[in-house]
């Protein structure tokens, strides 16, 4: 936006004495959109300038997909954050888990690294590995499945 | 020489400021990129942008040779290189120095200086600066004497570590053997250098910066900042002036950084950080940040100095325009950090699209954030989306329009710690002001226990 905070405040200041209680303004340069509320004032922007969005209803933040099974007895592992996937503990070390080995609930088979922390990932279930389906440093989503495990009852 | 194009090599709010004081100042703006940034708020308000990698910071804001390819590429007269990434990097210093690009900043010397933490130490020994007692040393014999003749606890540091990493505490005397081998062949491993330096332990204190500014042959301070409310080594809180600091401690320990600035003919805004023990009356040196910092907004409020239009001042080989004299620090200002990320859930972080972004805005308001409805929060770098910042003539109203100004944030779409921040205004200790270091992990521990 080309308006600078000192802008906005110029403005605030005529719009303070002003029976409006909104103001949605739009230039070639710029929209500003100022609201006043029972505390103050409020500015709300939206990418593109584009009209605000409708609903106020709270939404799922950063939704994550249920545990799925592709076929019965087999569990498909989602990372619990979007990130980068490691294997190992460290470069160099020994991955976590490999196929074939037996995994509890409480196994760390894997870091996710977001926003510069790493963050273990769980099996979640008891089993054993059939299929690693990330690579090592390799981006991953929350709805894209990263292992699949069979599960012990199966 | 005048900037008349600047190539911006970062990304987020940091960015969004550097545009906004290059607009009012005439100077064209070219935003170095990684794709993931392509869309961001800053790309749009730049005059141009240029992609100079893939989403991981090793390929793009980290590589010293494609940013200044960029700046190259674009013919731009400067890189403005904000914080963290490559703002405190000799090699990018020197690469654009090489390449006719000028960087705005700290000279390649200043910055391996005060980038080496024992070389920063003996740069502000020799300036007169009181530092925490310590000593470089590889020897269990000489830590051990100097644990008996400081006391323990005692901290190993390791030389070649950075960023709160490769430090190991020391209870007693007896431990020094083993655990000295010890931290040598983490520090070896880790960093590539087995050298250690031993340190008294100062169990609390508060955390206290002087905001510096020097053209290469003077300095001066724009007063302090308080960044006692922090976890892990992160900021959380920040304000100025530091509030119930001694006058003569406080008159002290900014007269030294600027001195300190000074002696070694810094070049660029900066920061020098202090421990200080109020009970004992000391402050000790811990390092000076050669570049612009995030909480620099606190500073600016409270003096009405733009400090990137001086950074660019100093860059373009102008002396400093003040005297000492000239600096008033007026009032109280307050900056909180909103994060992407869950308090409620072990500070998880939160990175996602947001679905609405409404702050607060008025008189002594000030809200520097790249977040808009739709603005993507990528998973690849930190999580700081806003920074809250208020202005007011004393601490009590400051806190009062701080909490004001956060109750009207609704930021949806991702989680942040906005609540947080309530809770921690309306705690005693924080409305009485002056907490030390470890007061949030205190305030966390109880309220992880309720």
């Amino acid at each position: 936006m080309n308006l600078t905070n000192d802008d906005v405040v110029e403005i605030l200041k005529l719009l303070d004495e002003s029976p409006y209680d909104e103001l949605d303004l739009t230039t070639s340069r710029f929209r500003l959109r100022l609201s006043r509320g029972e505390d103050g004032w409020t500015e709300e922007s939206v990418i593109g300038d584009a009209d605000l969005p409708q609903s106020d209803a709270a939404q799922p933040v950063g939704a994550t997909a249920d545990a799925k099974q592709s076929e019965p007895g087999l569990y498909d592992l989602y990372p619990p954050l979007p990130g980068t996937f490691y294997r190992a503990p460290k470069p160099g070390a020994d991955p976590f888990v490999e196929v074939g080995d037996a995994v509890s609930e409480d196994s760390t088979v894997g870091i996710v690294e977001t926003m510069k922390l790493m963050n273990s990932v769980p099996a979640g279930v008891n089993g054993t590995v059939v299929a690693i389906l990330a690579e090592n440093g390799s981006m991953v989503e929350t709805g894209q499945p990263i292992m699949q495990i069979r599960l012990d009852d199966a | 020489m005048t900037i008349r194009r600047l190539l911006i090599a970062n990304r987020g709010e940091i960015a969004c400021r550097i545009i906004r004081t290059c607009r009012r100042l005439g100077i064209e703006t070219v935003l170095a990129v990684s794709e993931a940034d392509t869309a961001s708020r800053a790309a749009r308000e730049a005059d141009a942008t240029v992609v100079i990698g893939p989403a991981a910071s090793a390929e793009s804001y980290l590589n010293v040779g494609k940013v200044v390819a960029a700046a190259q590429s674009v013919e731009a007269d400067a890189i403005h290189p904000g914080y963290g990434f490559l703002s405190e990097n000799a090699a990018l210093a020197e690469a654009a120095d090489a390449a006719g690009v000028i960087f705005i900043g700290a000279t390649a010397e200043q910055l391996r200086g005060l980038g080496d933490k024992l070389s920063a130490r003996q740069l502000a020994l020799d300036a007169g600066l009181p530092v925490v007692p310590g000593k470089a040393s590889d020897d269990p014999d000489d830590v051990m004497a100097f644990a008996e003749s400081e006391g323990t606890p005692i901290l190993l540091k390791a030389v070649a570590g950075g960023g709160g990493k490769g430090i190991y505490r020391i209870d007693s005397p007896a431990e020094v053997g083993p655990q000295l081998s010890m931290a040598q062949a983490e520090a070896k491993a880790a960093f590539g250098d087995g050298s250690v330096y031993v340190e008294k332990f100062i169990e609390s204190g508060r955390h206290i910066e002087v905001q510096v500014l020097g053209d290469g042959k003077r300095a001066i301070h724009l007063g302090e900042r308080d960044c006692s409310v922090q976890r892990r080594y992160q900021k959380l809180i920040e304000e100025a002036p530091a509030p119930g600091l001694d006058a003569t401690l406080r008159d002290e320990l900014r007269a030294a950084a600027a001195t300190f600035a000074e002696t070694i003919g810094y070049r660029g805004a900066g920061t020098v950080e202090y421990l200080v023990d109020e009970q004992a009356g000391e402050f000790y040196f811990l390092e000076m940040n050669a570049r612009i910092q995030v909480e620099h907004p606190v500073t600016e409020m409270l003096t009405g100095i733009d400090l990137v239009e001086q950074q660019i001042a100093v860059a373009e080989g102008r002396p400093l325009v003040f005297s000492q004299d000239d600096i008033r620090l007026n009032g109280h200002a307050i900056e909180c950090r909103l994060n992407a990320e869950s308090p409620d859930k072990g500070f998880m972080p939160s990175p996602g699209t947001i679905r609405r972004a409404r702050f607060p805005a008025g008189a002594g308001i000030r809200v520097d954030s790249f977040a808009q409805a739709g603005a993507v929060i990528p998973p690849n770098y930190d999580s700081l989306v806003a920074k809250l910042i208020v202005h007011a003539p004393n601490r009590e109203d400051a806190v009062v329009a701080m909490r004001s100004a956060l109750a009207r944030c609704r930021i949806e779409g991702i989680a942040t710690n906005v609540a947080l921040h309530l809770e921690l205004l309306d705690d005693p200790s924080f409305a009485t002001g002056g907490v030390d270091t470890r007061f949030l992990d205190r305030f966390l521990a109880r309220r992880e226990a309720a």
